[in-house]
């Protein structure tokens, strides 16, 4: 297909070569004049375009097409003017055309849990992205995560007589339990989802790379078991029920998040989330600090010492044992903070919810997040973003709305939603096979795939 | 694989293994062994109960876990799909036993219920056997020189995607089937009976698993399949056509879990497309419990797992009770990989030895 339509090409004088020759941003204007030309062709016929939807690709053209890295710092100009289209997206939702296919744009409550899922994939990323080491059990770290907002900003402890409140909002008068304020729980949770990480890592970690998938199969399972009859533990040893979890009732209400009275007083930060007039805008935007957070520890991770060490591991392991790598200390590490990350998301996403349920972590949500990070590509902080938002979406309305769809063009009755996991286990399988460095692989990943350096010894190497 | 001599330097490994895990490993044995004979003194019928539906369903993890043993043997992939063949398998024989075109009615006469069952049984297998060998042609084929994560990645999504399947075909409530096998006790041990259903499954494991060994152990293609576990580039330059070999494990492998599903369907009399992931995942830490590669092994592990899961179900004294016993399944699974990675009979593997 690729080839075949170079050599039609080259019969009008457009070699390949000519075409790598142009400046990148000349290549840049004819692909997204090519893509704006087709949209226009086939799908303003079909939808009617008003003003807005040539403003979008406008401005999204605007974003692409010039060769920013030219300009004195212009690597930050995509970071930032993405950043800013997603900080402004509450005010310019409501005026956005609909799209094809995928109808509706996320709502804020879905742009609200893509932050959550973008943060738990980037976790998942340094894992298995970073560090090579394919972690089947993320669940586990979502759920310490989710328990550990659910004590600490609940009236669980109330069933033993705990209370206290230490900048909790939202707490009605006499209500018991503990209530501490969401910052302070984020933190309590990212620590204890590290703790745990590093004591699920220390013994396993030694394991070679499919049993140690297998092991934290397993761990994220055992905790999904614990989740379900956790609120009876040791009521053999003890001689009464030891509730942590609630069992199947669940925990809640969990307390939402807010600045409380003091801050909104002196420096006029949101009171309390839920609230507020522009309640699902907070949570939103408070989203997008944390993801920022993330995307920054990622990002000084990646160039650290410490990021360097995971990709020696994950290249070959011996080599950089002998190299000098510290293996278990290192693998440890992008364990702990992975789990950091997953911790965090998980507290956060259960003070919106406002409860924490057995159900919620079951093997399928591992699977789930490490499909975003094969999806958006392994190691790659920009791709693992798409991918993380782009199933998120997909999982919270996107295949309702693409069905709702598919349904009305088609005349159809079918409920495409209870496909939803076959569609990710598709998703899995179609990109290992057709696109293994994912939708936008990393440098590194890119370079290995198109020199073919893999796996291979050095004199095979092909140069390119 | 089965017949490979066993690895030449035992010494060497006992040598490389912490002085802490036999100790532990004794205490934590002598810990279950006591448990089990303070549970026959107490409570003698529950144990023999759990005993005979634990054996039971051993056979049966038997069968699925030589399928991943199999696979694991020649490939060194966690075939994850493995579970979901076998799942869909049971919904082929419970298609076959609700349908009344092969005269499967409980009340019917024997000479039309056997025949009809042996033909669902070969209609299942070659359905499952098929299916494996197309999962590997499609999914598993053209990444085999991948990194090794690559594979195992397509083989979950493999297994999301015929969950599906199973999910679109027969719908998401557990679907019952008539039980076509006659109930009646063979004999009675401690009040409790050993019924013709749980008879059998033994009565078609037990000559699938002579098949297999036969076809392992004394066949050409057999022998191919050692040489190619053993190494494949070797095996290639000896004339082995490799693929065709690895199809061949493949379809073996499928064939088994369609044995397995139509025992499952007939003997639990219903089946559902998440029977599949639960159970392969416990066949899955039988394989690596007996040492996975190893084709005993899996069959021993298998029994192990099997007794395991029956008394943790039922027994009564210090029992955690069946709420806890996929928890207890995979703490074995996380302390054999962690203290004993090579299984109790050891791995059979190009890596392992």
């Amino acid at each position: 297909m690729h080839d075949r339509l170079w050599t039609a090409l080259a019969r009008f004088g457009w070699t390949e070569e000519r075409w790598r020759a142009l400046p990148i941003w000349q290549r840049r204007a004819v692909k997204a004049g090519l893509v704006g030309l087709v949209a226009i062709l086939v799908l303003a016929p079909l939808y009617g375009f008003d003003a807005g939807a040539y403003l979008g690709f406008l401005t999204i053209a605007a974003i692409y097409v010039p060769d920013w890295a030219r300009f004195p710092y212009g690597r930050f100009v995509l970071p930032v003017a993405v950043l800013a289209l997603c900080i402004a997206y509450p005010y310019y939702l409501g005026s956005m055309p609909k799209l094809p296919i995928f109808t509706e744009l996320p709502t804020m409550t879905t742009a609200f849990t893509m932050t959550i899922f973008v943060m738990m994939a980037l976790g998942l990323n340094i894992v298995v992205g970073y560090a090579g080491l394919l972690d089947l059990g993320y669940v586990a770290f979502y759920a310490i995560g989710a328990y550990t907002a659910a004590w600490l900003a609940s009236p669980q402890a109330d069933r033993y007589h705990w209370s206290f409140n230490l900048g909790g909002v939202g707490v009605p008068p006499g209500l018991g339990g503990i209530h501490v304020s969401i910052w302070l729980v984020l933190i309590a949770a990212a620590g204890l989802a590290a703790l745990a990480g590093v004591i699920i890592g220390l013994p396993t970690l030694r394991l070679r790379g499919d049993y140690l998938a297998i092991v934290t199969l397993g761990f994220g399972e055992i905790v999904g078991v614990v989740a379900t009859n956790g609120d009876c533990l040791l009521s053999g040893v003890v001689g009464h029920c030891v509730n942590i979890t609630n069992g199947s009732q669940g925990i809640n209400p969990i307390d939402p998040p807010g600045f409380g009275h003091w801050l909104h007083a002196h420096l006029g930060l949101p009171e309390n989330f839920l609230s507020a007039s522009n309640s699902l805008d907070l949570f939103y935007w408070a989203g997008i600090v944390l993801v920022l957070f993330v995307v920054y520890c990622s990002l000084r991770l990646r160039d650290s010492k410490l990021g360097r060490a995971w990709v020696a591991i994950r290249e070959d392991e011996t080599a950089a044992a002998a190299m000098g790598v510290p293996l278990m200390r290192t693998k440890t590490w992008a364990y702990a903070i992975g789990a950091f990350m997953g911790g965090i998301a998980g507290a956060f996403l259960k003070s919106e919810q406002g409860g924490a349920f057995n159900t919620d972590f079951a093997f399928s949500f591992s699977i789930f997040v490490l499909a975003m990070v094969i999806l958006g590509g392994m190691g790659s902080i920009w791709g693992v973003i798409l991918g993380g938002a782009f199933l998120a979406y997909l999982n919270i309305e996107g295949i309702a709305n693409i069905g709702g769809w598919y349904n009305s063009t088609f005349n159809q009755n079918t409920d495409l939603t209870s496909y939803s996991y076959g569609i990710y286990g598709l998703i899995l399988v179609l990109v290992m096979l057709f696109r293994p460095t994912g939708l936008v692989p990393s440098g590194r990943a890119k370079a290995e795939y198109e020199l073919g350096v893999e796996d291979q010894p050095l004199m095979d190497a092909r140069t390119a | 694989m089965a017949s490979q001599a066993s690895t030449a330097v035992p010494g060497l490994r006992a040598l490389r293994r912490p002085s802490l895990t036999t100790p532990f490993a004794l205490i934590l044995i002598g810990g279950v062994v006591f448990w089990l004979i303070e549970n026959l003194i107490k409570t003698p019928s529950d144990f023999y109960a759990n005993f005979i539906f634990g054996a039971t369903n051993g056979f049966l993890y038997a069968l699925i876990a030589i399928g991943y043993s199999l696979v694991y043997g020649i490939l060194e992939l966690i075939n994850f799909a493995h579970g979901d063949v076998f799942m869909l398998g049971s919904m082929m024989a419970t298609t076959f036993v609700g349908s009344t075109v092969l005269g499967l009615t409980a009340g019917g006469s024997w000479y039309v219920l056997w025949p009809g069952i042996i033909l669902a049984l070969l209609i299942t297998v070659a359905f499952c056997g098929t299916l494996n060998v197309t999962i590997e042609r499609v999914a598993y084929r053209r990444l085999r020189n991948a990194p090794r994560l690559a594979p195992l990645i397509t083989a979950i999504g493999m297994s999301f995607i015929l969950q599906n399947v199973g999910l679109i075909w027969k719908g998401a409530r557990p679907i019952s089937t008539r039980s076509l096998l006659p109930q009646g006790s063979i004999f009675t041990i401690g009040g409790v009976g050993y019924t013709w259903s749980e008879f059998f499954v033994v009565l078609v494991t037990l000559p699938v698993l002579g098949l297999l060994v036969w076809l392992v152990q004394r066949t050409r293609q057999g022998k191919a399949m050692r040489a190619t576990a053993q190494d494949r580039e070797a095996a290639a330059m000896m004339g082995i056509d490799v693929d065709r070999t690895i199809s061949f494990a493949f379809l073996l492998a499928g064939s088994l879990a369609g044995v397995a599903g139509v025992v499952f369907a007939l003997y639990n009399t219903n089946t559902s497309y998440l029977t599949g992931f639960r159970t392969g995942l416990i066949a899955f830490t039988a394989a690596v419990v007996g040492g996975i590669g190893n084709l005993p092994g899996a069959v021993l592990g298998a029994m192990l797992i099997g007794l395991l899961e029956g008394f943790s179900d039922g027994l009564s004294w210090h029992a955690l009770g069946s709420a806890w016993t996929e928890a207890v399944i995979f703490a074995i699974l996380i302390i054999i990989l962690v203290l004993r990675p090579e299984g109790l009979l050891g791995e059979r593997t190009p890596e392992g030895g």
